[in-house]
């Protein structure tokens, strides 16, 4: 058979579709206090506790969480992986690593990289701190925060990850 | 607490499809793609354009293929006088259900046309076809009113 | 077969842009209130969950995942989703208690569809190689659906004009609507045409906002010592995807439907119709075989607010609320899916 001829077995229906996302009231306030070098979360009224980035519930107790905490950036790990493949269209070369991380004050973890470490050396409970862009850089983006690195601290027993105060092992 | 400023982002959400024919959808699509349009005979002899594999009242799977008319008639429009980005014109145009000859069930295509008032139901018109075919149901550009 | 309450149902209003609303922010207000009204803390409270909504509205992948956030289920809680309107979630829910499986369920919708162009949305969920890659929108299919009617002298301008005024009149009692006003069917017709036949207030308005509904056994309803309605039927019944083959200017599936849920074993004193076009308030009504002494949409229904996924549950949660103020003995609720009303939903709610 010619080509003109031959039978049409599949097509390319490619959708493209236009959204103005956004963000939700909980996540403008964290955005908007991350654009000044400040992390926050949000306090459950029930359970007391803080999460970040705030979502505007607890979702354990499914009550709306309003009061604002400021936390620190310093942070435990609480798990971590080696990435050793690239993230398209981002400029990290691998291998990288990232990590759950609770910021102090805070009683659950977000996703972050950590650098300016040896790879082979980051563990659970290590202590970090956030390494921050160039103020005049800041913008509604957690990638204010270029990465965490490794602090001078000792390790947070496992039993104790989450838990930490805004002051941190110490305080 | 004070009302947060509302942050918005405009972006663009892509799926890239690649759809399987089979053979009925296959063939019709083969069939565009060489300016000649096919229907299909339902279980109650009724053809349908474009062809769809199974009957919808008897489930019964179709394969009879009939060559319809590239001409036909508008059995209802509708008149677009604010077109979307997403839609096959810029300007003016109406959405109709077009029955071609030699077709019972009407299919739904674009019509072409300046005014509102050239557009009517029972309306003749006559497909165009794209410059390029590829095997697609935009191998038809649009309807033209004949 | 366990007879099945409504015990709790609430909305949210109706706007246009929920703005800085994130999905769980929008269901959260709602679920609150409905807990609050049967007197209970949270999902714990209940058996089972099941909620309705459609990610490709806002285009956040797994937001209805994200609206488990709004629920407190922490135990896990038994929970399930329809990529529908809530309407087909309470269905779900039904069946789950009919079996035994449990004995009372929250069900919620939401929807926020500003953030997209809708009908373009919807566009692709129609046929993928035939219709959703020439991005016809569901205005125009409902433009052509009013056209057949006209043009067969089903209906005329007017009728559908009358449909506009008698809805956005209602609504001026529904603190919930988006549109509302003493309107006119003269002031309907004295707007030209948007995409005709249609005017613009022949088309229901893009609207965010979410409802919720708590349902459950009529003895778990007397324990909870609330005032219920009794759904004595649901039935939902689909027509081809190929609008070439249906008869859109008649609505049989919804007819079906109504047959098999038992509308016809008494009075309907008030019918809440999912009708996002003027003319399909006509269709279903002529289906239905509703006259003079059923009350239609009193709400306004959804020509005065459209939430996306959640709208269907509202008009059952509209009937409830006038059956348990003794406003209604017995009414119908109906929903739809797809363009050109092609799946239909029909619930019969009675006064206990």
């Amino acid at each position: 058979m010619s080509e003109e001829n031959e039978m049409v077995t599949g097509i390319e229906a490619p959708i493209y579709l236009k959204y103005n996302f956004t963000a939700g009231a909980a996540a403008a306030r964290f955005l908007a206090q991350v654009k000044k070098g400040v992390v926050t979360g949000q306090r459950c009224p029930k359970c007391k506790q803080v999460y970040i980035p705030p979502r505007g519930a607890c979702a354990a107790c499914g009550v709306p969480t309003k009061e604002e905490v400021v936390l620190a950036d310093k942070a435990t790990v609480q798990s971590f992986t080696i990435v050793s493949i690239p993230i398209p269209g981002n400029p990290i070369e691998p291998p990288f690593v990232v990590a759950n991380l609770v910021p102090d004050g805070a009683n659950i973890s977000f996703i972050h990289l950590m650098s300016e470490c040896d790879n082979a050396d980051v563990h659970i409970g290590q202590r970090v701190q956030a390494v921050w862009k160039p103020q005049e850089e800041w913008d509604y983006a957690m990638d204010n925060i270029k990465y965490f690195k490794p602090l001078d601290e000792p390790d947070v027993p496992v039993e104790k990850i989450g838990k930490l105060p805004v002051t941190g092992l110490e305080g | 607490m004070s009302q947060p400023e509302v942050l918005h982002q405009e972006f663009e959400l892509g799926f890239t499809y690649t759809r399987s024919t089979g053979p009925v959808v296959g063939r019709f699509l083969t069939e565009l793609k060489q300016r000649n349009i096919v229907g299909i005979k339902a279980s109650d002899g009724r053809v349908v354009v474009p062809p769809m594999e199974y009957d919808p009242d008897t489930a019964e799977a179709l394969s009879e293929f009939v060559d319809v008319g590239q001409e036909g008639e508008i059995v209802s429009f509708a008149w677009v006088k604010e077109p979307r980005e997403a839609h096959p014109f810029d300007k003016p145009f109406a959405w109709a259900m077009i029955r071609l000859d030699g077709a019972d069930v009407p299919m739904i295509h674009c019509v072409a046309a300046e005014r509102e008032d050239q557009v009517s139901t029972g309306a003749r018109v006559r497909a165009r076809w794209a410059d390029e075919t590829k095997g697609f149901i935009t191998d038809i550009r649009c309807f033209e009113l004949v | 077969m366990r007879e099945i309450a409504i015990v709790g149902y609430q909305q949210s209003d109706c706007v246009s842009d929920a703005g800085a609303q994130n999905e769980v922010e929008l269901i959260i207000p709602v679920v609150g209130r409905v807990f609050e009204q049967v007197g209970i803390t949270n999902a714990q409270d209940v058996d089972f969950v099941c909620s309705g909504s459609c990610d490709y509205l806002q285009g956040a992948a797994f937001a209805f995942v994200l609206g488990v956030d709004a629920l407190g289920a922490v135990p896990p809680i038994k929970e399930s989703h329809v990529e529908m309107d809530a309407a087909w979630a309470l269905y779900e829910s039904i069946l789950k208690i009919r079996m035994g499986h449990a004995d009372s369920a929250l069900v919620y919708g939401f929807g926020k569809s500003s953030p997209g162009e809708l009908p373009i949305v919807l566009s692709q969920q129609l046929d993928p190689y035939y219709l959703a890659t020439q991005w016809v929108d569901t205005v125009s299919l409902a433009a052509m659906q009013a056209r057949l009617m006209l043009d067969k002298g089903l209906i005329t301008e007017r009728d559908m004009a009358e449909v506009v005024s008698r809805s956005r009149r209602n609504a001026l009692n529904n603190p919930r609507a988006q549109l509302k006003g003493d309107i006119s069917a003269d002031d309907v017709l004295a707007e030209e045409t948007y995409l005709s036949p249609l005017r613009k207030g022949d088309i229901c308005p893009v609207s965010d906002g979410a409802s919720a509904m708590i349902i459950c056994t009529v003895e778990q309803a007397k324990a909870w010592g609330k005032p219920y309605a009794v759904i004595s039927g649901i039935d939902h019944r689909i027509e081809t995807h190929n609008m070439g083959m249906r008869d859109l200017t008649d609505s049989v599936s919804t007819r079906a439907a109504a047959e098999r849920a038992g509308m016809g074993n008494g009075k309907v004193d008030v019918a809440e119709l999912y009708a996002p076009f003027s003319h399909q308030e006509i269709i279903l009504t002529r289906a239905l075989g509703l006259g003079d002494d059923t009350s239609v949409n009193p709400s306004g229904g959804v020509l005065a607010g459209n939430l996306m996924m959640a709208s269907g549950l509202s008009r059952i949660g509209e009937v409830f609320d006038r059956i348990v103020a003794g406003e209604a003995q017995r009414g119908i609720a109906h929903a739809t899916s797809g363009p050109c009303l092609q799946h239909n939903l029909v619930t019969v709610l009675e006064a206990a």
